[in-house]
């Protein structure tokens, strides 16, 4: 370690501190040359808000698949933003410790199964009981918002439940010294002190479903239209990108950028939200 | 009537334990499912076979290999990266505009989606630097997904070693470097090993970034210029284009027990570094 | 024993793979339609144990980007599977090396045998929306096509003409998913090629036809498009020399036992 002095082993560092934002700026900057081009030329208000998405015929419009792409996450949030909240709340104000300390591990480690593993058992079992159950396709907007709602579970329980250990404890002790009942405690005096982490791992849930892929591309059915319902097959903007990529070339390759660049905003978005929602309650460390 | 704290209490335990069950069950349901499935095909002479027919017959060999070079090759790059940032934020700045702009590049890194990665790693790793479908040009797109990951666990545990070691270490008359190299960085070590695992596990179980960069060749690779196909990659293709139920099954047994082991060897050690710490 | 050694036998094999040493080898990319991939796979398999100094790699991707990636050298050996190229693909030469026949296929508890032309436009524009219209049962009719770009699609939609594909079509991405899916719906209906036709879903009558290798031979049945290996210029000799493998008498042939239509 004579290789470098203490001066240069700093500057070393310096410049690898670095590496993470030149990575992130250098994605930026990659999907954006290959997709900005072409929504100037295209004009963003058709690229963003026209139906017709026939790249054959020159017609990029991914409105449906923004319109999709909000319902898939709002149906994925609506499943298991309830269920984890929950989960969190039970496991910490109602559950001994020695249970929730054992719990959430397990919960965490769940989040480590490959999306592609949900996907496919919303193609065997989901999709299948949703089209003799409701009609339709099964392969569908509810296959994808179920299948989303129950990957994002690990993610809302670990996140709510740090948020809710954090609150102190004599926060509790107050409310239940004044007669109130556990409940009454955990709703009117710990989760609403929780509440930005828990919306936190609200949004970061967010960020993931729309992102998400894979399960998706194999249970959403992948039509290009407007859901008219929930049973109705839909395509997401990160589905449109993976289906569509392996076969595209010139302008519709350059469309299929485009939407990348439209999804890289909205995570980003979404992720800038939640930083600063978690940031508020916590403060820098 | 008023109904009593009493009742709506109750009532609240059994809506609230009742929800904690359903996320439980549905979580064991898929592990339980996959085994169940994927266990009775699942054999060392099916991980150390080759397929045969597209991986219709035969094992899950090349793709084995591909699932253990890969996630390698992206940690054993993006580790230094993290680590270093990590000890530059900790030991060598104090917080400034500079830090936070790190931190929150950091943070969105952790964000995008993984086939915005594969969006990049095609454009950039397979198709400008012209290195194709290939082991670097997915290890590389793994490297820059998983490097949050590294940086903030390491963080985390480059904090965590008491004050006192670093006061003792320059009491001694030891330079900033010669502390983090002798005091610190050995002290957070299972913490730093904790990132380094957690990579390892989502390199393992990502599917979108690495069809489009390492590509999805069966054959066994030679060299990192060639292609490959992990475990995940080779189920998604067997259970989607129908090739083989059977052999999907065995592989996602196989890729859910690498992954779930690989985290739990994670969870472990940052139990351990936890510990410590309170 | 032989179960002990394998483990030890991969253990060996995987050093070897991270230490690695690989032998100097010709290397030959193949990509492009998936289609052809399979195919491509087992003739590369068979070509490489008698040119054990060669090494091809096989990649899908789809035929767009066999053209591309032939012309931008990521693939020394681009495959297509398109009644007509791209103008863009002018710059390569195109061997046609089979055909292939496109089964319009059903699940198999659908009682509808055939159909023609017209109900296949019909159904994929999305006019005729309920299997009782063509002499089946009363169930909707679930339309499932493949992405814009595939050279299946685009072919499907130039022989039958007048396709405007219906916005509720189910689209996937490859001929294994469009044949998972319909083995997976009672209801549904799309097209693959001939050469991945099983047992899990029924190929329908076109126009009176069965989709078999002796009529797509024969000519009468029309669903069929030509399979194109794209080299960029002339390509290296190694190149040349596999190629003429896929057109000899062996490689036709297994094209052929494989369910794909040789090229003569």
């Amino acid at each position: 370690m004579k290789l470098f002095g203490e001066k240069g082993v700093e500057r070393l560092l310096t410049g690898i501190a670095f590496s993470a934002i030149s990575a992130l700026l250098l994605i930026a900057l990659f999907i954006f040359s290959e997709g900005l081009p072409f929504i100037m030329r295209y004009g963003l208000r058709g690229f963003l808000f026209s139906s017709e998405w026939q790249p054959q015929a020159g017609q990029f419009g991914i409105f449906p698949m923004i319109v999709a792409t909000l319902w898939v996450t709002l149906g994925a949030i609506a499943i298991g933003a309830p269920l984890g909240v929950a989960g969190a709340v039970f496991l910490t104000e109602f559950m001994p410790r020695p249970v929730m300390r054992a719990v959430k591990p397990t919960i965490e480690l769940l989040a480590g199964i490959p999306s592609v593993v949900y996907g496919f058992i919303g193609v065997m079992v989901l999709a299948p009981l949703i089209r003799s159950t409701f009609g339709g396709p099964g392969l569908s907007l509810l296959a994808a918002s179920i299948i989303l709602g129950v990957m994002i579970l690990p993610t809302v329980i670990s996140i709510s439940i740090d948020a809710i250990m954090a609150v102190p404890q004599s926060y509790r002790e107050g409310s239940l010294a004044l007669g109130a009942t556990t409940w009454q405690t955990v709703r009117m005096v710990t989760v609403p002190a929780a509440r930005s982490g828990i919306i936190a791992s609200i949004i970061l849930a967010m960020g993931r479903a729309v992102g998400e892929t894979m399960a998706v591309i194999m249970v959403a059915g992948n039509a290009v239209k407007l859901p008219g319902s929930a049973l109705d097959s839909v395509r997401t903007l990160t589905a449109n990108i993976a289906l569509e990529m392996g076969y595209a070339t010139g302008t519709h390759r350059q469309a299929l950028f485009a939407t990348g660049v439209v999804l890289f905003v909205v995570v980003m978005a979404l992720n800038s939200i939640a930083g600063l929602a978690i940031r508020q309650k916590a403060g820098r460390r | 009537m008023r109904i009593l704290p009493k009742h709506t209490q109750r009532a609240a335990i059994a809506a609230l334990g009742g929800a904690t069950l359903l996320t439980l069950s549905l979580l064991v349901f898929i592990i339980v499912f996959v085994l169940e499935k994927g266990l009775p095909v699942l054999s060392l002479r099916f991980l150390f076979t080759n397929p045969q027919d597209m991986g219709r017959a035969g094992g899950i060999f090349p793709t084995l290999v591909g699932s253990v070079v890969l996630p390698l090759l992206a940690v054993a790059i993006a580790t230094p990266l993290g680590v270093g940032t990590a000890v530059y934020l900790t030991e060598y700045t104090r917080e400034s505009r500079l830090t936070r702009v790190i931190r929150f590049g950091t943070d969105c890194l952790a964000g995008i989606p993984s086939i915005i990665f594969g969006l990049f790693g095609f454009i950039f790793f397979v198709t400008t630097l012209r290195m194709g479908w290939s082991i670097i040009s997915g290890g590389l797109t793994l490297a820059f997904m998983i490097l949050p990951t590294i940086i903030r666990t390491t963080e985390e545990a480059v904090r965590a070693v008491p004050r006192a070691y670093r006061e003792v270490s320059y009491s001694l008359g030891a330079t900033r470097w010669q502390t983090v190299r002798r005091v610190i960085l050995p002290n957070a070590l299972p913490g730093i090993v904790t990132g380094v695992m957690l990579g390892v596990g989502r390199s393992i179980g990502e599917t979108a970034a690495v069809i489009f960069t390492a590509g999805s060749s069966l054959r066994l690779p030679s060299s990192v210029f060639d292609s490959t196909r992990t475990m995940a990659v080779h189920f998604y293709i067997l259970a989607r284009e129908g090739i083989s139920t059977e052999n999907a099954y065995g592989t996602a047994a196989a890729l859910v027990i690498a992954v779930l082991s690989v985290n739990l060897i994670a969870y472990w050690l940052m139990n351990r570094v936890m510990a410590r710490r309170s | 024993m032989n179960k002990m050694l394998q483990p030890t036998t991969g253990a060996l094999l995987l050093a070897i793979v991270l230490t690695g040493c690989g032998r100097q080898k010709t290397s030959i990319t193949m990509a492009g339609s998936t289609a052809f991939q399979p195919f491509a796979e087992k003739l590369a398999e068979q070509y490489m144990i008698g040119h054990p100094d060669i090494s091809i790699t096989v990649q899908g991707g789809g035929s767009a980007v066999g053209i591309q990636s032939a012309l931008s050298g990521a693939a020394q050996i681009g495959m297509a599977d398109l009644v007509q190229l791209p103008p863009e693909a002018k710059d390569l030469t195109a061997v046609p090396v089979a055909r292939d026949g496109i089964a319009v296929v059903v699940n198999p508890a659908n009682t509808v045998a055939g159909l023609t032309m017209a109900q296949i436009r019909g159904i994929f524009n999305g006019t005729i929306r309920n299997w009782k219209d063509i002499g089946g049962a009363d169930a909707p009719i679930t339309v499932v096509s493949r992405e814009a770009g595939s050279g299946t699609r685009t072919s499907f939609e130039q022989i039958v003409g007048g396709i405007a594909l219906s916005k509720d079509a189910l689209i996937q991405d490859s001929n294994g998913t469009i044949r998972e899916t319909v083995a997976n719906d009672a209801n549904a209906v799309g097209y693959l090629s001939h050469g991945l036709l099983n047992e899990k879903i029924k190929a329908l009558q076109a126009d009176g036809r069965d989709c078999t290798t002796e009529a797509i031979m024969a000519g009468t049945y029309t669903l069929v498009r030509p399979i194109y290996l794209l080299v960029k210029g002339t390509g290296s000799e190694q190149i040349t020399a596999f190629i003429d493998y896929v057109l000899s008498p062996e490689g036709q042939q297994t094209i052929k036992s494989n369910g794909l239509i040789p090229v003569k």
